[in-house]
Formats: C-alpha cells, sequence, structure tokens
C-alpha cells in the first residue's frame, strides 16, 4: 500500500469517515459541472427534497453540447438550447457560479477551471466527465464521478470511494524536438495498455515531466483515464506556482504565501513508497499516431500497424476489430495515410501553446484542398489570446475554420461530425468507434503540431519535416 | 426490452435471470450509448438506444436484438466492459433495457462505481469461467441465480463463485448503494472538514 505520497496526503487530508462498507467519504474540494451530467442530478435533489450544500464549491460552464459556428440563442439545435438552458436555470435556482456564453470565462471545463485560477494544489476536484483527471496536473486529486455521485456531492459534498493504489510513471531524460505531451501519454497508454491503470491513480514523474510547461502536463494527465486510471497527478512545483499566480481565483496577498508553503508540504516525499513504478525514457518516443480504436493502439510515425503475432494475446482480439473497423491492413505504414477532416482542440489540447504550436506549422503554409480543417479554441479565454496573437488569422491564411469554443468533434454532440467513413486527424483523446459523430468515422489521434502536418499533406506526416525546414 | 421499468431500490440479496452475451474486450461507452443520445435532462428514453451503432450495423443480429435474448437481464462481458467517459448513461441505458447484474472479466473504474451507484451489482469471473458461460449462452437459453451473500451464480448444472469487491457487495445487503443518505448522516464531520481544510481558509469569496 502506498505511503506519504501526494495522493495519500490528499486523500487523509480529505476523508471524512470510513463508511461502514468499507469504502472512504471524501470531501471534494471543488466541484465543476456542465450541460450533460449535471440536469439528472439536480433532478434528483428535487425528488429527495434535498438542497446544494455548499453551492460555493461548485462552478459550472457549458461545452458539450455549443455550437461552434453559431453561438446565438436560441441555438437551432432545441435539445442543445434546452440543456443550456436547464443549466442557467438549475445554477440560478442553487446560487451556483455559472460562466455561460460569452462572459469572457466560458469554455471547456478542463481548460476554464486552471485558467481561472480554480484548480490549485491539495485539492480533491470532482466533475461528472472522465477528463476530470486533467486538473492532477496541479497536484490534486482529480477523477471523473458519474450523475449520481453529482448528485451526492451537491446533496453533501462528498462521494463515497475506494482509495486507490498509487503508480508511478518516471520519464527519464526530455523530449525530443517535435515530439510533445500528447506523444508522450500516447506511448504511455500503448506501454501499458488501456485498463492498466483501473484501481491506481497515477503519478507522472521524473526529469522529463518536470520539464513540462502546466499545460503540457494537463495534457498528460488528462489521458490517464485512456490508460485505465481514473486520476493522475503531477507534483507541484515552481512551474504550477508561477502559472496560478494572479489568476482570477488565486489566493491573494498574504495568503499566497500561505499558500504556497503549504502547497510545497503535499509533494510526495522522497522515501514515499509506491505500489508500483514504472520507468521509461522520454527520449526515446516519437511523434505518435493512432492507428486502431482505442487509445492504446499507437505507433510511432515511422512505424508499421502491427501483425497480429507481434501483439501481446490479450490484445489480439480489439486488434482484429481495428484492422476491419479502420479498413488498415497490418504491415502498412501509418505515414501518408489519407486524411479528410482535421480537428484542432479539446481539453486534451486545445490550449495556447497547443494553437501556437500548431500555427507555428501552418505559417505560410495551406491546407490541402482534400481536407476540411478546423480549429476549436478550448475557451473564450484561449480565444481571446489567440487573437490578440495573430494566431486566428495564421490558421484562416492557412485554411483552417476558425470556430467559438466548446468540445465539438472530440466527441460530436454539436453539429460537427464526421461524415461517413471520413478518417480525421484528431488533436482529441478517444479513438473510439464512432466517437466522431459518425458510426463508421474512422480517427486518428495525434499531437496538434502533427494534426497541422497533416492537413498541409492532406496525409499522415512526420512534423519534424516542417520544423526542420 | 423490459417495457417496464422499475428501477432497483433498498437492500439487493438476490438477482436472477436470463444471461445475455456480448463478445469483446474494451467495449467503450460510447458503443454503449453513443453521444447523441446524451442530448437529454433524464435517462427515461435512453433504454431503447443502448448499443444503437452496433445494432445498426449487425441489423437484426445483435445480442440485445435477438428474440433469445428478449428479457434476458444478466449482460456477460470480457475485459475493460465500460471504458471511455464518465456518462452515466451508460449504465442506466443497460438498466432501462433490463439489465439487472453484469458479470465480466474486469470493468472500467469509473463505469463499475456508476453501475454501483444506480444498483446494478457487477461482478468478475476468470476469463475462462466467461467464455464457458458465453458457449453456453451462445446455443441455448441460459438461466443464473446470483447470489449476493455468498458471491455466486447458480445454474441447472454449474456453479460459479463470484467475484465483487467487499464494499459493494455490502451496499447491496444494506441497501447503501445509495448513497446520498449514508453521506449525509455524517453532517457535522462534513462541516467539521470545510472548517478545516487548509485552501478554503486561503481561497475565500472568490466571486
Amino acid at each position: 500500500m502506498s505511503q506519504n505520497t501526494l495522493f495519500d496526503k490528499v486523500w487523509d487530508l480529505h476523508k471524512v469517515s470510513s463508511l461502514p462498507g468499507g469504502s472512504d467519504q471524501i470531501f471534494i474540494g471543488l466541484h465543476l459541472i456542465h450541460e450533460v451530467t449535471s440536469p439528472q442530478a439536480f433532478g434528483a435533489l428535487k425528488d429527495k427534497n434535498l438542497k446544494v450544500k455548499f453551492p460555493n464549491r461548485t462552478v459550472a460552464t457549458v461545452d458539450h453540447i455549443v455550437p461552434t459556428d453559431n453561438q446565438s440563442r436560441p441555438f437551432k439545435d432545441n435539445l442543445a438550447e434546452q440543456m443550456i438552458e436547464t443549466l442557467e436555470r438549475n445554477c440560478i435556482e442553487h446560487k451556483i457560479k455559472f460562466f455561460n456564453i460569452g462572459s469572457g470565462n466560458q469554455g471547456i471545463v478542463h481548460v476554464v477551471a486552471p485558467e481561472l485560477g480554480l484548480t490549485q494544489p491539495g485539492m480533491t476536484i470532482a466533475c461528472g466527465d472522465s477528463h476530470t483527471s486533467t486538473h492532477g496536473a496541479f497536484g490534486s486529486i482529480a477523477f471523473g464521478i458519474g450523475t449520481s455521485q453529482v448528485r451526492d456531492v451537491l446533496a453533501s459534498q462528498t462521494i463515497a470511494m475506494n482509495k486507490l493504489k498509487v503508480r508511478q510513471i518516471w520519464c527519464e531524460k526530455k523530449l525530443s524536438n517535435g515530439v510533445y505531451a500528447k506523444d508522450l501519454v500516447l506511448h504511455i497508454i500503448n506501454r501499458l495498455g488501456v485498463k492498466a491503470g483501473v484501481g491506481f491513480a497515477y503519478e507522472f514523474a521524473g526529469p522529463a515531466i518536470s520539464a513540462l510547461s502546466m499545460e503540457e502536463r494537463m495534457t498528460i494527465c488528462n489521458m490517464s483515464i485512456e490508460g485505465g486510471a481514473r486520476c493522475g497527478y503531477v507534483n507541484p512545483d515552481e512551474t504550477t506556482f508561477r502559472y496560478i499566480k494572479e489568476r482570477l481565483c488565486a489566493p491573494q496577498n498574504k495568503n499566497w504565501d500561505k499558500a504556497v508553503k503549504w502547497w510545497q508540504s503535499l509533494k510526495s516525499d522522497e522515501n514515499s513508497i509506491y505500489d508500483d513504478v514504472i520507468k521509461l525514457d522520454a527520449s526515446e518516443v516519437e511523434p505518435t499516431v493512432t492507428w486502431g480504436i482505442t487509445p492504446g493502439q499507437s505507433i510511432g510515425i515511422n512505424k508499421q500497424i502491427p501483425h497480429l503475432e507481434d501483439l501481446p494475446p490479450n490484445d489480439k482480439f480489439i486488434a482484429e476489430e481495428a484492422y476491419e473497423y479502420m479498413g488498415f491492413k497490418p504491415g502498412q505504414s501509418i505515414k501518408d495515410t489519407p486524411i479528410d477532416v482535421c480537428f484542432i482542440g479539446s481539453c486534451t489540447n486545445g490550449r495556447m501553446s497547443d494553437l501556437r504550436v500548431a500555427a507555428n506549422v501552418l505559417r505560410h503554409q495551406k491546407v490541402s484542398k482534400k481536407v476540411k480543417a478546423f480549429v476549436v479554441p478550448g475557451s473564450e479565454k484561449v480565444a481571446n489570446e489567440a487573437k490578440q496573437e495573430g494566431l486566428d488569422k495564421i490558421f484562416k491564411d492557412a485554411g483552417f475554420q476558425w470556430r467559438e469554443p466548446g468540445c465539438s468533434m472530440c466527441l460530436a454532440m454539436n453539429s460537427d461530425k464526421l461524415i461517413g467513413n471520413q478518417v480525421s486527424a484528431s488533436s482529441s483523446n478517444r479513438n473510439f468507434k464512432g466517437r466522431q459523430g459518425s458510426p463508421s468515422g474512422r480517427t486518428l489521434l495525434m499531437s496538434p503540431a502533427m494534426v497541422a502536418a497533416a492537413a498541409i499533406n492532406g496525409k499522415v506526416s512526420d512534423v519534424r519535416e516542417f520544423l526542420n525546414k | 426490452m423490459n417495457p417496464e421499468f422499475n428501477p432497483p431500490r433498498g437492500r439487493i440479496y438476490q438477482i436472477e435471470g436470463k444471461c445475455i452475451s456480448l463478445i469483446g474486450n474494451d467495449i467503450d461507452t460510447d458503443r454503449i450509448i453513443p453521444a447523441r443520445f446524451l442530448k437529454c435532462i433524464n435517462f427515461d428514453s435512453l433504454g431503447e438506444s443502448v448499443f444503437e451503432d452496433d445494432r445498426a450495423i449487425l441489423r437484426g443480429k445483435h445480442p440485445f436484438d435477438v428474440d433469445e435474448s428478449k428479457d434476458a437481464s444478466i449482460l456477460i462481458v470480457n475485459s475493460n466492459f465500460g471504458c471511455g467517459s464518465s456518462r452515466e448513461h451508460a449504465p442506466q441505458a443497460l438498466l432501462r433495457w433490463g439489465i439487472k447484474a453484469i458479470i465480466g472479466e474486469s470493468f472500467a473504474e469509473i463505469f463499475y462505481s456508476n453501475c454501483i451507484a444506480i444498483g446494478i451489482p457487477c461482478f468478475t469471473l476468470p476469463k475462462n469461467s466467461i467464455k464457458d458461460i458465453q458457449k453456453y449462452n451462445d446455443n441455448k437459453n441460459f438461466f443464473l441465480e446470483i447470489d449476493i451473500k455468498d458471491s455466486c451464480a447458480k445454474s441447472k448444472d454449474l456453479i460459479f463463485n463470484l467475484q465483487i469487491k467487499e464494499s459493494s457487495r455490502k451496499m447491496f445487503l444494506s441497501g447503501e448503494w445509495d448513497a446520498t443518505s449514508t453521506l449525509l448522516e455524517n453532517e457535522n464531520l462534513i462541516e467539521n472538514k470545510f472548517n478545516d481544510l487548509p485552501y478554503l481558509k486561503f481561497n475565500s469569496n472568490y466571486f
């Protein structure tokens, strides 16, 4: 059993009681809600005649269903309109702070909370969304919950949960040029498998992780869940504190020093004990692309799609399913695979640094005529900052559509969808069958820089060839 | 598909019913309920859309469509079932279709906790036992009687020793899987925690 890790410290700090069944009752320091997984929870509160216990500890925004072309109200899609209205009504009724469209702070919930300074080290953070693991980048214990648990958090600010084991993923050396946090996390998931993390929190550590910016750390922690780990985190350091300082909800003045001192005390101790430790060399990671229907089915850009006999026994079944669905043959190169749609955005890769890297590749270039390409900033704040830097112009000049913030084609709950069996190069997090809105649509996950390169060439390409020009 | 929906309530000791097998690893929540069906403000109509896209491809031959699975209530799955998103819509869709318990090689974590929270016990069995059930189920109607107290499942001629997290098993037997009221019993402790957490002191008055 793990001891003295950040996870242990934060868990113990938030433990309210041991429940009769043996699980722990855990206090949730920050609860984030959005329009998809909250309406039924508010409905259940009403049915049980309960109120929201600490309305100040819940913050709302709208992201999954928002259109990215025309955001004027009422939305064209009646169901989407009904969902945003329900959230608006629930937030007013229960006195919950809501960052609505046009507030300047609306966006994907996992982009918005960090940029507001709401996400801080040492917190427990829950949200009815599996990518809540993103917030672990700050040294918080953050995890996705279902709607019944959203109800429990609203009613009691606590949930019942079994303590997780802790696996440290130690990343030696550093990423090479043209290789990004997305490539590293895809590599980790490929190596450990999509279910290795079940029952674990992942602690990402080592020189390669320390060297990452907060946005890059968020990309890594965001995809913990794709490796089966409900929660992933990085120990807080100066990079963390620098990011938080002076954000809207950051501790101010004297409180800042107190906060930093406390945050520093939370790091995993040098002699802490882990349930498992994995070491890998980050310098060996290549630009990575998925070829299959789980985020674990990925290869380096210059590699071939694996043959059945090269895969572990447990991976063969899903590999066969993937060959058939994707229309790929074992042994085929992933490079030069023709692309129909390019999508840059999502809670994984929809932040400023992602847009900067992609824009850098696209500068003075044109998107292939065969490709529909669009960029969806992660939040209104990202969109505004990008415009100030002129990134929107670079994208538009290259032939990308510049859209309004939201989750968009990461899960295609709005009108941004693949059609038929189109192939997309996507900076998002899931390549499941049908994920991007068409039951036969095919998704290749990659870094935003790689999406930009694919957009220019109209096929999967090695972004390093653009960077070295 | 079960036309009359009665949500589970209170203590759950025993579940008996016909099995329905779904073969495949890593069946994700987008497949269980595609995202377009998440555009709703209640779970009521999800049952009919469960596995919608997989079923459309198989045109009537999907396990959730064939005659033999009519009235089935125990779902048999392989490994990492329910991976992907936290959408409770996935187990809610299964529940509303008529699923009352799931037996599999392994489950994704959030899916598992969502199942517990809405009263669907999830059990694990070794790969070979799952294969056995799926083989039996392939040829004929296969009925199981699950006893949660003893964690076992019996058919006419077979007995399986099911695995379930001890905390989940106890919650079903006591009825505490419906957690809200249990959590609220500790109201004082919750208040104390709220007053004690360091960051709630240096983070007051956000907005």
